[in-house]
């Protein structure tokens, strides 16, 4: 009670002190790393909201080829959602929120116009290139703005620098610089929505030729993706930097919190694989600018004629220099949410992870093997068997760590008196839909299998079982345990829990007829979902299934987003500044945590997950107590 | 509390974070420029023919900008030695010699530049010419930046020498270490482009 009380006061002073640098310096160009982890959150959730919508505008083609769309039902969800913030934003006085609720108005009038578009939707029916448009730019900012910077960008700011008992990051400026580069990432990329023939459309992986001589939103999709690979660079150095150089006394590598050491590796995979990708998108941007040809090869003829250009290049080097990125990518979406997992899962069962080194040693070895995998994308460009053979038994060795950590978080349940928390339910859900994300993604590593099953339905049920109920659950949960850490109040347990079944069933709804539909043959990225092909025609009922069950994701998202903003001034108020009863450091702050963080250096003394320890009077002993 | 080990070094790691910070940049920037080597050797090799780059590129003029640009770290590497033996005299003189050697190494290279656009050769010429521009253009955007940043130690950013001298000759080791880099890349694209 003396030491809450105490934190209080300091707490009252710094938002003194706070008050003093100004709205601007504290809220927009701010260089805490809080402010700018909340910045960070705040965009990367909106951007996954975006990012759902054109999905779920597709879902209707999907599942009613050549039907008129209903626009006022697709304008409603934003346009609820924003009312309802704007009307939170009046109650509880918060411009900010207020803010967000715009943001929601701008969406529902951004899809209201989109949608009563004669070019674009002649008749209500969307057109095919909108279609590639919106199926690459879906892939795009739910990747690159949405799950990366809430995990990374979000997630890590905030907490790392807690975790390892530092003031800030080790360099605040910089963190404020990738912010905003994200930022300008963000708005370039939005803003190719509205240039001479729409936004980007030859995929999220840009494969040329295709995407050589796409419309102008693929320079502008290059020019984006520079900004973003440049927030991306200045974020990981700063992480790399904060956790080796700012760890407190005693905090020894092996006393780190998972989350931060999965912050760590991804930090690495972020600073060694986006480069590549940036030379690629400079040798594309000279093709498609200088008249370059690196990436077109001679004698090539697009409509009848004949392509003047010097020719001479590979379209396969894009596949290999996007692919060296975008599989360590893969890693960066997913082991930022193992971390946050390992978190709940250690706090809810009240008992030390079991096997904390073999996971750390398996997020290490999994980081370095990431680099060496790339190819089992590309096993059907005719590369040769000997090249083939290297790349999937690279890829059968990289599912070992993976195995190793989901094992290890499924062992430490074991025996736990396990409390079912809205996070903790996040946590439990993500370990069986993970396991279906990463077991379906053995046959797709194996080039026999991969040949049927390439560029299916299966591949994108696949990989969503990964990043939708995999990695963006554990955002959830992430949301849902920090929360009361950020406000000082807990979200609501009813709503919540309305949330997690909702999701749970309806990500399952929608994914999984996925793989039936992609065992059967049917091919992604079919404007009319296989209507006119005969041998899906079996599978063909499911895309109503699926597109229901995409809708159906969308109601139950309300009630998140409703407490999520209603919690700020009106949760239920935390008792103390731990109110999760954790060991880890940033819940021996004050809540919220003040600029600067500690009041003192803090000491660090033992191992990260001290739970049910006998000895102690309490069934918990934070890390910086003796 | 502070940011700890701006200025000194941590001592498990023995070093400060602004050292280790552009290590990691130059990690980064080795992963840019590997890329791009590598996509060189994958398109030369699959290429039925790849000709001669003494042939059609200007061997001396390279040369030179090769010596211009190693002198330049030369004295980049004296400027921050001065800095060491706490003469700011010396510091300014070594630094400004390095942003003029940078600047001599970019009119050299606007000349080379000027006489193959005059002649009528773009990146869209064939394979060779599209790898040569987008090479050294990339390289010369380093050396830009290397310039903007040397400038702003020899100009306004030197007024730190006199309240911090400790976190100055920091400052200037690590710009030194990325001028070092820009000057390695060169010395890899100079025989890569010109002579091979």
């Amino acid at each position: 009670m003396q030491q809450s009380a105490t934190t209080e006061r300091r707490h009252v002073e710094s938002v003194r002190h706070e008050e003093h640098a100004g709205f601007w310096r504290t809220y927009v160009f701010s260089i805490d790393h809080k402010v700018i982890g909340l910045q960070y959150m705040m965009s990367a959730l909106v951007f996954l909201f975006f990012g759902f919508s054109l999905m779920m505008l597709m879902r209707w083609q999907l599942a009613y080829p050549g039907k008129s769309i209903p626009g006022e039902v697709f304008v409603l969800l934003p346009a609820v959602i924003s009312a309802a913030t704007l009307v939170i934003a009046l109650i509880s006085k918060r411009k900010l929120i207020g803010l967000v609720g715009l943001t929601f108005a701008g969406l529902a009038a951004l899809v209201w116009y989109l949608v009563s578009d004669e070019v674009l939707f002649p008749d209500g029916v969307m057109v095919p290139e909108l279609y590639n448009s919106f199926g690459a730019m879906h892939g795009t900012i739910m990747v690159f703005l949405g799950v990366v910077p809430l995990a990374v960008g979000g997630f890590g700011n905030y907490v790392v620098p807690l975790q390892v008992g530092a003031p800030d990051m080790a360099f605040p400026r910089l963190n404020m610089m990738s912010y905003w580069a994200y930022f300008i990432g963000g708005v370039v990329m939005l803003a190719s929505f509205f240039v001479p023939g729409g936004a980007a459309n030859s995929g999220w992986t840009s494969y040329p030729p295709l995407a050589d001589i796409a419309t102008t939103g693929q320079t502008v999709w290059l020019l984006g993706m520079v900004f973003l690979i440049t927030s991306s660079l200045l974020g990981s150095i700063n992480f790399i930097v904060t956790i080796v150089q700012l760890r407190a006394n005693g905090l020894t590598y092996m006393r780190l919190p998972f989350f931060v050491w999965a912050q760590f590796i991804t930090a690495f995979l972020l600073l060694l694989a986006f480069p590549p990708l940036e030379a690629a998108a400079v040798l594309q941007l000279m093709d498609r600018l200088a008249g370059t040809s690196f990436f077109l090869p001679s004698g090539l003829v697009i409509s009848g004629q004949a392509l003047e250009v010097s020719g001479g290049g590979s379209p396969l080097l894009w596949q290999h220099l996007f692919w060296f990125l975008a599989h360590p990518e893969v890693y960066v979406l997913v082991l930022p949410a193992m971390g946050i997992i390992a978190e709940v899962i250690a706090n809810n069962t009240r008992k030390p992870l079991w096997g904390y080194k073999s996971m750390v040693y398996a997020v290490i070895f999994l980081g370095f093997m990431s680099f060496i995998v790339w190819a089992h994308h590309m096993f059907m460009t005719g590369m040769g068997t000997v090249i083939s053979t290297f790349f999937q038994t690279t890829t059968m060795i990289i599912s070992i760590p993976s195995v190793i950590i989901l094992t290890a978080l499924m062992i430490s349940l074991w025996g736990g008196s396990i409390r079912f928390t809205v996070p903790m339910l996040f946590a439990l859900a993500f370990l069986p839909m993970f396991g279906i994300g990463g077991l379906t993604g053995l046959p797709l590593g194996l080039a026999p299998t991969d040949i049927h099953l390439h560029d299916t339905y299966y591949v994108i049920g696949h990989f969503h079982y990964v990043v939708a109920p995999g990695s963006i659950f554990a955002l959830f949960a992430g949301l849902y345990y920090w929360y009361p850490k950020v406000t000082g109040r807990l979200m609501n347990d009813t709503l919540g829990r309305i949330h997690f079944w909702g999701s749970f069933f309806a990500m399952n709804g929608i994914f999984f007829p996925m793989l039936i539909q992609g065992l059967a043959g049917v091919s992604r990225r079919l404007w009319d979902g296989g209507a006119e092909y005969a041998h899906a025609q079996d599978t063909l009922y499911l895309n109503e299934v699926m597109s229901i069950s995409a809708w159906v994701l969308a109601v139950f998202q309300l009630p998140f987003i409703f407490n999520f903003f209603w919690s700020i001034r009106k949760g239920k108020k935390v008792e103390s500044d731990n109110p999760w009863d954790a060991t880890t450091l940033e819940w021996q702050t004050p809540t919220p945590p003040p600029h600067g963080n500690f009041a003192m250096v803090p000491q660090v003394y033992r191992g990260p997950y001290e739970y049910s320890d006998p000895k102690s009077p309490k069934d918990y002993v934070p890390q910086n107590v003796a | 509390m502070q940011i700890p080990y701006t200025v000194a070094a941590r001592p498990d790691t023995g070093l400060h974070n602004s050292k280790l910070g552009i290590w990691l940049f130059l990690a980064s920037e080795v992963m840019l420029f590997g890329a791009l080597f590598s996509s060189y050797i994958l398109l030369r090799v699959a290429a039925p023919e790849w000709p001669h780059g003494s042939a059609i590129l200007n061997v001396p003029l390279a040369t030179l900008n090769t010596v211009v640009l190693i002198a330049s770290s030369v004295t980049m590497v004296m400027s921050w030695a001065s800095l060491m033996l706490k003469d700011f005299t010396k510091y300014r003189r070594y630094m400004g010699l390095t942003i003029v050697c940078g600047l001599v190494f970019l009119v050299v290279k606007v000349f080379e530049y000027g006489a193959k656009f005059s002649a009528g050769t773009f990146p869209g010429e064939d394979l060779f010419f599209a790898t040569y521009f987008t090479l050294t253009g990339l390289h010369g955007l380093h050396v830009v930046g290397g310039i903007i940043v040397n400038t702003y130690f020899w100009g306004p950013g030197s007024r730190m020498w006199n309240t911090e001298p400790r976190r100055f000759t920091n400052r200037v080791e690590v710009a030194g270490l990325y001028w070092h880099f820009v000057d390695l890349v060169w010395i890899f694209l100079f025989p890569t482009l010109y002579l091979l």
